[in-house]
């Protein structure tokens, strides 16, 4: 559905992004993920035909971005970043010139604008000037003025940015059920929100792609390591974590920072350690009051995929 | 042909919803109406003394002592009010960000450049529909000459729309409204001014501004003689800054 090859984009002498390829199928919920300034805004312009990019190529549904920009622009339904709205309008006369904007023909005109409301959840506020709306309701009437016409492919730059916990809440559930007609492509720096809407994420930082997979996968790859954690009863001795040490597979033990008796056990993920380590524990007469396996989340593997791209740069010459 | 009408509409009703176009309305006609009375009242006082004079009865025209100074008098007032209908066109878009939805909707910019000249147009013939009563009460009060009437009106449409164009033009330029108004007014003014350079340029230099001077075309109209050159000059001034905003336009897109 989205094919993107090669996109480069340059502002001037900055790099926006550089050689950013990836596929969304029809139907997919991708997220792009990434810090402030990672690009995914840049990409997600390019997609939109707001701006050509400086190489490369993005096609949606086989057409070309750049060379077939009004028919792509047809089946694109867009929610810029900090979601820009005409203020001095009434929410319907708005979508009324969305739809008008976007070809809806004048029959069919109010039954698509009162299906937008309906699903945005904006009947109470549909007469409203916009500019008097508060934050989520402008998200939503962004939302709903993407959904017009029905586009195949949805392309949503920080939906849930500036709401509350309950308004992020209602628009990652209004997004989810989306999902089931249109094609997602979102963007985010919040990652459970990630995880939790998506099929697949794409990690970006610095103008470029570092990851791509489902949420589940990207954490089991980039674990190289499980980490263990222990508490007996007293304090651990230095004895008892040298023996913990020498089983076959462990990695490294350190002390745990809140209690004199945790400690963590770093093992490779070829089998899982821990009835090795009860065992032990148990024939050195340890009383064994926990024994857990730390999953680590999204936040710290993009943690880990950024900060290495950074150690990378810096030890480039 | 669809983004056409929906753009246009928006414009519309974004105008008709600000305080801006009520004012420069209300201004644009007090101050036409004071104009138009002062004309009124000094041809009145000269027709009382023609009475008793025979010989200042033939020097009495309507045309050269009402309608032709109305006509030049509205210009001025039009070059003082039509940056401020058109300075937010561009400049309100670029700085809320509302650009993005228009790039991003499936219609060209051309079509956006020409809706949205269009509406301010309309709106400004509707400003100067609401002088029509007063050239109504000349006619109920004397015989003024409706050829001339038509094509004064024809001249100032013209002349607005050409202003309007420029206004476009210099909204498209930047995100701050003011400076979208200073600059069409600076321009404006320039091409004003051009014209009175006969002093002091060799003559054919004083030709050619003179030909690219605002003013100098409005005057045939205001007599009731439509020459094709002024016609041409002021729809090709109308184009150029159109030509020039779409440019602006697409250039924005490509810097990002």
């Amino acid at each position: 559905m989205i094919h993107a090859q090669g996109l480069t984009k340059y502002y001037g002498p900055l790099t926006g992004i550089e050689g950013v390829s990836f596929q969304v199928e029809r139907g997919e919920v991708v997220g792009f993920l990434g810090p402030n300034g990672a690009g995914k805004s840049t990409t997600m312009r390019i997609l939109t035909c707001y701006m050509p990019a400086t190489a490369g190529t993005a096609t949606i549904d086989g057409l070309d971005c750049f060379e077939q920009s009004l028919q792509v622009r047809s089946r694109i339904g867009y929610l810029p970043e900090n979601v820009p709205l005409y203020t001095d309008l009434p929410v319907r006369r708005f979508l009324r010139f969305v739809a008008s904007a976007k070809g809806v023909e004048g029959r069919k005109e109010k039954g698509e604008i009162d299906r937008v409301v309906a699903v945005c959840g904006l009947e109470k506020v549909a007469g409203r000037i916009i500019g008097h709306l508060s934050k989520g309701y402008r998200q939503r009437v962004g939302l709903a003025q993407a959904l017009v016409n029905s586009p195949s492919v949805l392309i949503l730059d920080e939906p849930t940015t500036g709401l509350d916990p309950s308004q992020i809440i209602e628009i990652r559930k209004l997004i989810k059920g989306l999902s089931e007609r249109h094609t997602i492509l979102l963007s985010s720096h919040i990652l459970p929100e990630v995880a939790q809407i998506c099929q697949r994420v794409i990690i970006m930082n610095k103008g470029r792609i570092v990851a791509t997979d489902t949420p589940s996968n990207l954490t089991h790859q980039l674990q190289k390591s499980a980490h263990v954690n222990v508490e007996v009863k007293g304090a651990a001795s230095p004895a008892l974590m040298d023996a913990v040490h020498g089983l076959p597979g462990v990695l490294g033990v350190k002390h745990a920072n809140d209690r004199e008796g945790r400690f963590i056990v770093e093992t490779d993920r070829a089998e899982d350690l821990r009835p090795h380590i009860a065992r032990l524990l148990v024939e050195r007469g340890e009383s064994l009051l926990e024994l857990k396996l730390m999953d680590l989340s999204l936040e710290d593997i993009f943690m880990q995929l950024v900060t290495e791209e950074k150690v990378q740069e810096e030890g480039s010459p | 042909m669809k983004g056409f009408v929906a753009v246009y509409r928006k414009e519309l009703y974004s105008l008709f919803a600000s305080a801006i176009f009520y004012v420069v309305a209300f201004t644009f006609l007090v101050i036409a109406g004071y104009f138009f009375y002062s004309n009124v009242a000094y041809y009145n006082i000269v027709s009382f003394q023609a009475s008793q004079n025979p010989f200042a009865l033939k020097q009495l025209n309507l045309t050269e002592m009402v309608l032709r100074p109305y006509f030049l008098n509205l210009s001025v007032v039009l070059l003082f009010m039509a940056p401020l209908l058109t300075m937010r066109l561009y400049a309100e878009e670029r700085k809320t960000g509302t650009m993005e939805l228009l790039f991003t909707y499936p219609f060209s910019d051309r079509t956006t450049v020409l809706a949205k000249f269009s509406a301010v147009v309309s709106a400004f013939v509707l400003i100067l529909a609401a002088t029509l009563p007063g050239i109504v009460f000349l006619h109920v009060v004397s015989e003024p000459n409706w050829k001339v009437v038509l094509s004064g009106y024809l001249g100032i449409f013209l002349m607005g729309s050409a202003f309007i164009a420029l206004g476009l033009f210099t909204s498209s330029l930047t995100q701050n409204q003011i400076i979208a108004a200073v600059l069409s007014f600076g321009l404006l003014l320039m091409f004003w001014v051009i014209g009175w350079t006969g002093s002091f340029v060799e003559e054919e230099f004083h030709r050619v501004f003179q030909y690219l001077a605002l003013t100098s075309h409005l005057d045939s109209f205001t007599k009731g003689v439509l020459d094709s050159r002024d016609i041409v000059y002021y729809l090709l001034f109308i184009l150029f800054f159109l030509f020039l905003t779409l440019r602006q336009v697409e250039s924005h897109r490509w810097r990002g």
